[in-house]
C-alpha cells in the first residue's frame, strides 16, 4: 500500500529547475532510498514534502489525503517526522527537552490553547505522561542516561541520534532521514544500520537520503534515483544498480561506455 | 530615604518592562525594541480613562493591557516574520509610531501638553499617595511585580515555554517539530507588552502627571539594556540589571555629587557597561537560569 506519493513535484528557482516531475512513491512499512550525486534535488524533494519550501507545481499525496503546500507544523501532525543534513538541535535545552518538543503536539489535547493553559494552571499530571514517553523515545536509542545533559554538549554521533530521537517521539508513520550516516565512523554507521532495521519494525515507514552506498544497498527495500532534478531510475537495490544511466550519472561519462 | 525609595519605584516600574523584554528577547530570542511604546499605551489607558471616562485606576489598567496586547497581536502578526536587525528596526519604528501618535491625537491624549490631575489610586480601599507615602506604593508595585514574575518564571517551565525556547533555539527544526512558531512569537511579544503596559499604568498613578515626552526610544534600549546586563532568559537577572542601571543613573544625585559629575555621565557609564559585558560576559552577570531536570516517574 503506498503511503506517500508525489506527483509530477516540480520545484525551480527562477530558471534553475531543483526538481524537475518527479513521481515518486513509498509503501508502508519500507524503506526508500533517495540517491543521486551532489546537487540532484534530493535536500529540496525533502523541503517540498515537508512544507519547509513550496514546491511550483506538482502533489504530494500522504495517506490519501492531498497535503501539498501545507505549513511544516500541520505535516507534521499528520504523521511525517524529519531530520537535517545539518544536525538542527535545540542546543540550549536538554537532551530530554529536545524530545518532549518533538512530542510537543501530541499529548496537546484539544483544542490545543486550552490544553496549553491546563498545563500553565496545574503543571504536574500531564507532564509526567509526557516525560515518561520522551524517556522511552531515548532507551529505544540507548541515551536515557543523558536525558538532562545540554544538547550541545553531546558528541557529535549522539546528536544525530538525539535527532531521530526526536523525531520518533511523536510516533510518526512516516521518517524522513537526509543523510543520517554523514560524518559516521564506520562502527557508527553499522549501529546506524541497526537502528534504521529497528524503526521499521515498529512498523515506521523510512525514506532515507545517503550517500553511503554499502549503507543504502544493505537496508532499502526499493530506491529512487535523482539526477539534475530529474528521477532517472527506481527499483529494488540490484535494479538500480546495474541500470547504466544510473552508473553514467555517479561516474560521469557522454555516453561513450 | 524619599530618593532612595523612588529609585526602588522606578527600578520596579522599569522592572515591569524588562520582564516582558526577557520574555520576547531572553525566551523568544527576538530582538524587539518598543517596550517604551507598550509603556505609553499604559500609561495613557489609565491617564485618559481616569480622568475623563471617570473610570476607577484597575479597570483602566486592565483595559490599557488590554490595549498593548491587541496592539502586540495586531503588529506581531506581521512583523515577526522578520529577524534579528529588521525586527528590531521594524519594532523601534512601532515604539516610535505610538510616541507620535500620542502626541498628535490632540482630542485625546491632549498633544504634547500631556494629561494631568491623574486621581491617586487605592488599593483595596486604602488611598497611596506617591507624594506621601512612597514606602507603601514601593510594597505595592512589589507585591504585584512578584505575582508577575512567579507567572514568567512558570511560563517558562510549562509546555508553552518550552516550545517558545525552541523557537529561538532553530526556528525550521521547531515547524518541523509540529510547532506553529508563529503563535509562540506573538504570545511572547503580547506578554511582553501586557507586563510593559502594566508598568506604565503604575507610572501614571506615580507622577499624577504625564507627557509624550518620557516614552522615548532610549527608554526602550536601556529596557533592553537591563535584560542584556543581568542575564537573557534569568527572571533574577532582570531585576538586577533593572537596580544596576537605575543606580547608575541617579548616581550623581545619589553621592550628592551634581555638582562635580555631569549628567552625561551616566550615558557615558552605560557605554562602558555595554561594551566590557559584551567582552568579557555575554550571558549577562547572573546568565540563563539553569534548566529544570526531568526524573523518570514524574517530578
Amino acid at each position: 500500500m503506498t503511503l506517500l506519493e508525489t506527483k509530477n513535484l516540480t520545484r525551480a528557482f527562477g530558471g534553475v529547475v531543483a526538481v524537475n516531475n518527479v513521481d515518486f512513491q513509498c509503501e508502508k512499512g519500507e524503506v526508500t532510498g533517495l540517491i543521486g550525486p551532489n546537487g540532484a534535488g534530493k535536500t529540496t524533494f525533502f523541503n517540498d514534502i515537508t512544507g519547509l519550501d513550496k514546491p511550483t507545481c506538482g502533489r504530494v499525496i500522504f495517506d490519501g489525503e492531498d497535503i501539498t503546500g501545507l505549513p511544516p507544523y500541520r505535516i507534521a501532525r499528520k504523521g511525517i517526522a524529519r531530520t537535517f543534513q545539518n544536525i538542527r538541535l535545540f542546543k540550549e535545552l536538554t537532551v530530554i527537552e529536545n524530545v518532549l518538543i518533538g512530542l510537543h503536539f501530541k499529548l496537546g489535547g484539544n483544542p490545543r490553547f486550552v490544553a496549553g493553559m491546563r498545563s500553565f494552571l496545574f503543571m504536574g499530571k500531564e507532564r509526567e505522561e509526557m516525560v515518561e514517553r520522551a524517556y522511552r523515545a531515548l532507551d529505544f536509542l540507548g541515551m536515557s542516561d543523558k536525558a538532562n545533559e545540554l544538547a550541545k554538549n553531546l558528541p557529535y554521533g549522539h546528536q544525530r541520534e538525539l535527532e531521530i530521537a526526536r523525531a520518533l517521539a511523536s510516533d510518526p508513520k512516516l521518517i524522513f532521514l537526509d543523510e543520517p550516516a554523514a560524518g559516521m565512523n564506520p562502527n557508527e554507521t553499522a549501529s546506524l544500520v541497526g537502528l534504521i532495521r529497528r524503526i521499521k519494525d515498529k512498523g515506521i515507514s523510512i525514506v532515507l537520503i545517503e550517500h553511503d552506498m554499502k549503507l543504502v544497498m544493505t537496508i532499502c527495500d526499493s530506491i529512487v534515483v535523482l539526477n539534475y532534478g530529474n528521477k532517472i531510475a527506481s527499483g529494488t537495490p540490484e535494479q538500480v544498480r546495474s541500470n547504466p544511466l544510473v552508473i553514467r550519472a555517479y561516474l560521469g561519462g557522454e555516453g561513450n561506455d | 530615604m524619599n530618593f532612595v525609595l523612588l529609585i526602588l519605584i522606578y527600578t520596579c516600574l522599569f522592572s515591569f518592562m524588562a520582564l516582558g523584554q526577557n520574555v520576547i528577547t531572553g525566551y523568544g530570542g527576538m530582538l524587539s525594541l518598543c517596550q517604551a511604546g507598550f509603556y505609553a499605551i499604559g500609561s495613557y489607558s489609565v491617564a485618559i480613562l481616569t480622568t475623563k471616562f471617570s473610570f476607577g485606576f484597575w479597570p483602566a489598567l486592565l483595559v490599557g493591557v488590554a490595549v498593548a496586547v491587541v496592539v502586540g497581536i495586531l503588529i506581531g502578526l506581521p512583523t515577526l516574520r522578520l529577524k534579528g536587525d529588521y525586527l528590531a528596526i521594524a519594532t523601534l519604528g512601532l515604539g516610535e509610531i505610538i510616541r507620535n501618535v500620542i502626541n498628535n491625537w490632540q482630542s485625546l491624549t491632549n498633544g504634547p501638553m500631556g494629561i494631568q490631575r491623574i486621581p491617586m489610586l487605592s488599593f483595596f480601599g486604602y488611598r497611596i499617595n506617591p507624594y506621601l507615602n512612597k514606602a507603601g506604593f514601593l510594597l505595592m508595585l512589589v507585591v504585584i511585580l512578584t505575582i508577575c514574575a512567579l507567572l514568567v518564571l512558570r511560563l517558562s517551565k510549562t509546555r508553552i515555554g518550552r516550545a517558545l525556547e525552541a523557537v529561538r533555539e532553530d526556528e525550521l527544526a521547531a515547524l518541523s517539530a509540529g510547532i506553529n512558531s508563529t503563535v509562540y512569537k506573538v504570545l511572547a511579544f503580547s506578554i511582553g507588552a501586557a507586563l510593559a503596559s502594566i508598568g506604565g499604568g503604575f507610572y501614571s498613578v506615580l507622577t499624577l502627571s504625564i507627557s509624550p515626552g518620557t516614552y522615548t526610544f532610549m527608554m526602550s534600549v536601556i529596557v533592553l539594556c537591563m535584560v542584556v546586563l543581568g542575564g537573557m532568559g534569568n527572571v533574577l537577572g532582570v531585576f538586577l540589571g533593572a537596580l544596576i542601571i537605575q543606580i547608575i543613573s541617579y548616581l550623581p544625585e545619589l553621592l550628592n555629587l551634581t555638582n562635580l559629575i555631569p549628567p552625561q555621565l551616566k550615558e557615558m557609564l552605560f557605554g562602558i557597561i555595554l561594551v566590557v559585558m559584551m567582552i568579557f560576559r555575554p550571558e549577562g552577570i547572573l546568565g540563563r537560569s539553569k534548566r529544570h531536570k526531568f526524573e523518570r516517574g514524574g517530578v
